[in-house]
């Protein structure tokens, strides 16, 4: 009896903890990045090589954002799930997208702290972090780089 | 130096190319960060450690690429492309590579 406990007692108690407790912690990162998005949507972003010709821009610093979120247990089991019956892993979706938001809001801060008003040529990468599990994902790792510059 | 990853300089003028520069590093994060991680597995959130390991083997790349530049007598680099290759579980290489210019003032 205290053998069943244990093989299922322990799975459901990290479900529940990452469903209850990584959903919380997504929701405040999700209003964290909404709040700084504002803050930073002065600046105008783009990812094109080339300014539009009558465009002056002086002061070139290279900016960078990094950001590495994990994964919790209830994300993993759900995808584990999807690996079985096909279909859209939303909880990965989430994950991989506030990364990517994480990353560029940053880059942006940076940008401003030098006082520019462009950030141009904005490459972003993504890649995976292998967790302790063989061939579960521990979490994503994103970089955004640009260059900022002052346009007048 | 100037380093941007757009091909060219903002008021200035590419005057000579000096030709491609790189720098790398491969690093490994220790225990600490690792049992840390492992515990976030549970309840998801940032990996604090991680970020902070990246950004500074990141910086050591760019010193190395920028370090290269300064070799070949150029004043800045330019089009500069970041790649992130993990090797094994617990150490990853980060690679940054530019082409290393001289510019001048516009007139």
């Amino acid at each position: 009896m205290g053998e069943i406990i244990f093989y299922f007692g322990v799975p459901l108690a990290l479900l529940i903890l990452g469903l209850v407790v990584g959903g919380a912690i997504e929701a405040s990162h999700l209003r964290r990045l909404d709040r700084d998005e504002q803050a930073l949507s002065q600046i105008v972003v783009s990812d094109l090589r080339w300014l539009p010709p009558n465009w002056r821009a002086s002061d070139g610093v290279l900016v960078i954002g990094e950001a590495v979120i994990a994964t919790d247990y209830f994300k993993v089991f759900m995808a584990t799930l999807r690996n079985f019956f096909g279909g859209r892993v939303r909880s990965y979706e989430t994950l991989v997208a506030r990364a990517r938001r994480q990353a560029i809001v940053r880059m942006l801060e940076q940008a401003q702290a030098v006082g520019a008003n462009v950030v141009w040529s904005v490459r972003i990468e993504t890649a995976t972090i292998q967790g302790k599990q063989q061939g579960k994902s521990g979490g994503v790792e994103v970089l955004a780089y640009g260059t900022a510059m002052t346009v007048r | 130096m100037i380093v941007l990853n757009i091909e060219f300089v903002p008021g200035k003028n590419i005057v000579d190319v000096k030709g491609l520069v790189q720098g790398n590093t491969v690093r490994a994060k220790h225990v600490g960060r690792d049992i840390a991680a492992s515990f976030k597995n549970i309840f998801g959130g940032e990996l604090v450690g991680y970020t902070e390991l990246l950004i500074e083997s990141r910086r050591e790349a760019m010193q190395r690429m920028i370090a290269q530049a300064e070799q070949l007598g150029a004043n800045a680099v330019v089009n500069v492309r970041f790649a992130t290759s993990s090797i094994t579980a617990g150490a990853a290489e980060l690679y940054v590579y530019g082409t290393a210019v001289v510019v001048a003032d516009a007139m």
